[in-house]
């Protein structure tokens, strides 16, 4: 069986997923192998529900989009933005979201109730591993807001998810960050990585 | 992505000229060209998609190859100069990228810019993923000088927002064109307009037949059924055919590339033999009906299912899943849907909260709203919207836009309201770019016409929506040079509007004396009001604030501004420290002085 890996990255307009989708195609493509992706570009980018499918593989790859179960990886930068994407990730993949739920803007006092650990406990009972990144404790470890990208990009490449090492994924940070950016960068990706295999 | 490809194919053609307006999927072909000039390739943003057109024209007048590029809606304004100029034709190479939005998922409509090639006469390509685009660029310049015609090019938002690995050829130096030729041919005129006609029609079947040996419409495979595709839809029929398996019976497949001028002869050889076809395609159904009518021109027993019979969906994206179903219905294959996480039996579903995109947080268009709406508590009035980030001040608890039409319509949809309502004060909000675009005209209109309508400028000195891009007001150009800026309310004046005052809406009690003002002034006809106020994307952020829970005692900050940093945890209002970006809009709202400015993040933790 060759090697393929489906990323669905499901969160919220702003929350840095387009660089999370362009850094695994980096580290994919270093790697020589094929890749798809698909991002949501436009109006939903303020603050509205965004999903990107990324595949990769050996071998090529007709659609970028995925179907309902083709995925093997879930990574969501919000608890009920992966919740919403479930339907993408195959029985027994891998969930890796930040634990930070992001409120929707409410149009009334009484619709503001939302709570992220609802949203947590219907990933741990859904017949995937799931992992759960502290991603304000990690932006906050690097002193930066802007690294949660990459930080769950870390926790999927330490649990072996994403087919990828660190160092791959560290190499397609200095190709594609901005070079001032690049070591806080680097640091989430660890920082977020040892976290994995610390004692929970 | 799919559109930087789009954008290093059209160099790699040696293109002299690009031009093109902004607009979701199609923004960024234009500033990868920018970013990689290699040197003498002029790039502009046009002030509307007529103009990009024109100017495009005349530098193919000139012999240089031209590329525009604009979004599906773009067309409609460029139809103008489209349609004419497909009778007069070009020297240099032009090729017009229309990027269609199945969904839709950034757009006004669902139209197919395929439709629009059948109805101006143009050859159109219809590429399916990054890399076709890509290669795909040069084969339509050339076809564009062979013919000496205008050329569609006609990607979907998943082939320019799609992202492949694309070998890039070397970047052509742009050959220095021949000059512009003075001759008749540049003079549309009546019996030259039916002499054009005339040659256009006798040159398509031509095309068709160029078309039919085109590397990238495809036909493969045997047997009495049949499966039409193109675009993106073509990967998504390859998944469906894998997925289904084995169990697939024989059958052909087309590949259509090159929608009009259609294929036929490779149309008539893929029908040969069939019993039924079944088409898979966005958004109109274009390659069906030619299959139909080449059906019944050459008296081929052969069905052709689709999107006429039912058989896939009339509206709204293809996706793998939905063509699967839909080959699975025409193959006769069993389908059984795949398991996925979704369904947890055990456990109470909790579903996620609605989530729809929203005006940011620090956004000024909420704080121009805002003054407006509360100005007019007491007064009927109706709030006309137009194309940009500031739609989405419709969703509550804002609920500040009543209409909106299509790029520059909020001023003159305005007009038309008042003579019907005079006794309602109309109200036309439209952004700076906006403005410039399409907006203009109709201010005139009103002025000329005496129809007081409030004039409402939303200036943040960006094009935000579709990604920053500059335009007349901003001062910068896409080539790297500082222009001067166009003040809008020199414009404005220089139009003949009375009453035009500027200021900045994040000043909320001073911007609702300025709306009074405003709508007072419409005794004497137009009135224009421009908030100034820089979009946070280009703007630094300001202090940050927090809520003093002891001097919190009601909830107008959830309930008025609609801020995505502001919610209620566990009964208490609370600002998003990562979020917020310090506008002061809501400590200027909040009635019991609980919003409190502190020192930025970084020190206050």
């Amino acid at each position: 069986m060759s090697l393929r890996t489906n990323i669905i990255i499901a969160g919220v307009g702003g929350q840095g997923t387009v660089l999370a989708s362009k850094l695994v195609a980096r580290a994919a493509m270093d790697a020589g192998l094929q890749v798809r992706t698909s991002e949501t570009i436009g109006m939903a980018q303020r603050g509205g529900s965004v999903v990107s499918h990324l595949r990769v593989s050996e071998t090529p790859i007709a659609s970028p989009l995925m179907a309902p179960g083709m995925a093997d990886v879930l990574i969501g930068f919000e608890p009920g933005e992966a919740v919403r994407s479930l339907g993408y990730l195959r029985p027994g993949g891998t969930i890796v979201t930040n634990a930070h739920p992001v409120a929707p803007v409410a149009a009334s006092p009484a619709s503001a109730i939302y709570s992220g650990q609802s949203m947590l406990e219907r990933l741990d009972g859904c017949g995937a591993r799931l992992a759960i990144v502290d991603g304000d404790a990690i932006c906050a470890e690097v002193g930066s807001t802007k690294v949660l990208n990459v930080a769950l990009l870390g926790a999927a490449a330490a649990l072996g998810a994403l087919g990828f090492t660190l160092e791959q994924l560290e190499n397609a940070i200095r190709e594609s960050v901005r070079a001032r950016f690049v070591d806080l960068n680097i640091q989430a990706l660890h920082a977020s990585a040892r976290s994995m295999s610390a004692p929970a | 992505m799919g559109n930087e490809a789009i954008g290093l194919g059209a160099i790699a053609a040696g293109v002299g000229v690009v031009t093109g307006y902004p607009g979701t999927p199609s923004s960024e072909i234009l500033p990868t060209i920018a970013q990689r000039n290699p040197g003498g390739i002029h790039v502009e943003w046009s002030t509307n998609e007529k103009v990009a057109l024109e100017v495009a024209a005349g530098a193919a007048y000139a012999g240089a190859r031209t590329l525009v590029t604009m979004k599906q809606v773009g067309l409609n304004v460029a139809s103008d100069p489209l349609m004419s100029l497909a009778y007069v034709g070009v020297k240099g190479g032009m090729v017009i990228v229309v990027a269609d939005d199945p969904g839709p998922i950034s757009s006004q409509t669902e139209q197919d810019t395929r439709t629009f090639g059948l109805f101006s006469k143009l050859p159109v390509f219809d590429p399916a993923s990054p890399e076709e685009a890509y290669a795909m660029i040069g084969d339509a310049f050339a076809l564009s000088e062979r013919y000496g015609t205008p050329v569609l090019f006609r990607p979907t938002t998943r082939v320019c927002h799609g992202n492949a690995p694309v070998e890039v050829g070397e970047s052509g130096a742009p050959s220095a064109p021949e000059g512009f030729v003075k001759d008749p041919k540049w003079v549309i005129f009546p019996r030259l307009a039916y002499q054009s006609h005339l040659r256009i029609e006798q040159r398509l079947p031509q095309i068709a037949e160029e078309f039919s040996d085109y590397r990238f419409n495809r036909l493969s495979g045997s047997g009495r059924l049949g499966i039409a595709t193109q675009g993106i839809s073509g990967a998504y029929v390859a998944e469906a055919l894998a997925a289904l398996g084995d169990a697939v019976p024989e059958h052909k497949l087309l590949r259509v590339a090159t929608p009009h001028p259609f294929p036929r002869r490779m149309g008539l050889e893929f029908l040969e033999g069939l019993d039924q076809v079944l088409v898979v395609e966005e958004l109109d159904p274009v390659i069906e009906r030619e299959l139909q009518r080449l059906a019944g021109e050459c008296h081929i027993p052969v069905n052709v299912l689709g999107k006429g019979s039912g058989h896939v969906q009339q509206a709204g994206e293809n996706s793998v899943e939905s063509v699967t179903q839909a080959l699975a219905g025409f193959l006769r294959v069993e389908c059984t849907p795949a398991a996925t996480c979704a369904a947890a039996p055990d456990i109470q579903v909790a579903e996620p909260p609605v989530r729809p995109p929203v005006l940011c947080a620090g956004c000024p268009h909420r704080a121009s709203f805002l003054a407006v709406k509360e100005a007019m508590r007491k007064r009927k009035a109706v709030f006309g919207g137009d194309i940009g980030c500031y739609t989405l001040g419709n969703a509550k608890p804002l609920d500040m836009v009543d209409t909106c039409l299509c790029m520059g319509a909020s001023v003159t949809v305005a007009q038309g309201l008042h003579v019907v309502e005079p006794d309602k004060v109309h109200f036309a909000f439209i952004g700076d770019s906006t403005f410039f675009h399409t907006g203009i005209p109709g201010v005139i209109n009103a002025v000329y016409n005496q129809t007081p309508i409030v004039l409402v400028v939303l200036d943040n000195s960006t094009t935000a929506m579709t990604g920053l891009q500059p335009h007349p007001g901003t001062g910068e150009t896409m080539m790297g040079t500082i222009a001067s800026k166009i003040d809008i309310a020199t414009v404005l004046r220089g139009l003949g509007v009375q009453h035009i005052e500027s200021c900045d809406p994040l000043q909320h009690e001073a911007s609702k004396e300025a709306v009074l003002r405003a709508v007072e002034a419409t005794a004497n006809g137009v009135s224009a009001l421009i908030f100034e106020a820089p979009c946070i994307h280009v703007a630094p952020s300001g202090p940050r604030y927090v809520i003093n829970e002891e001097a919190c005692r009601c909830n107008l900050c959830v309930t008025r501004l609609g801020c995505p940093a502001i919610s209620r945890v566990d009964g208490q209002m609370r600002i998003d420290d990562d979020l917020c970006y310090g506008c002061d809009l809501c400590a200027q709202m909040c009635p019991f002085d609980a919003i409190e400015r502190i020192a930025p993040m970084e020190e206050g933790r």
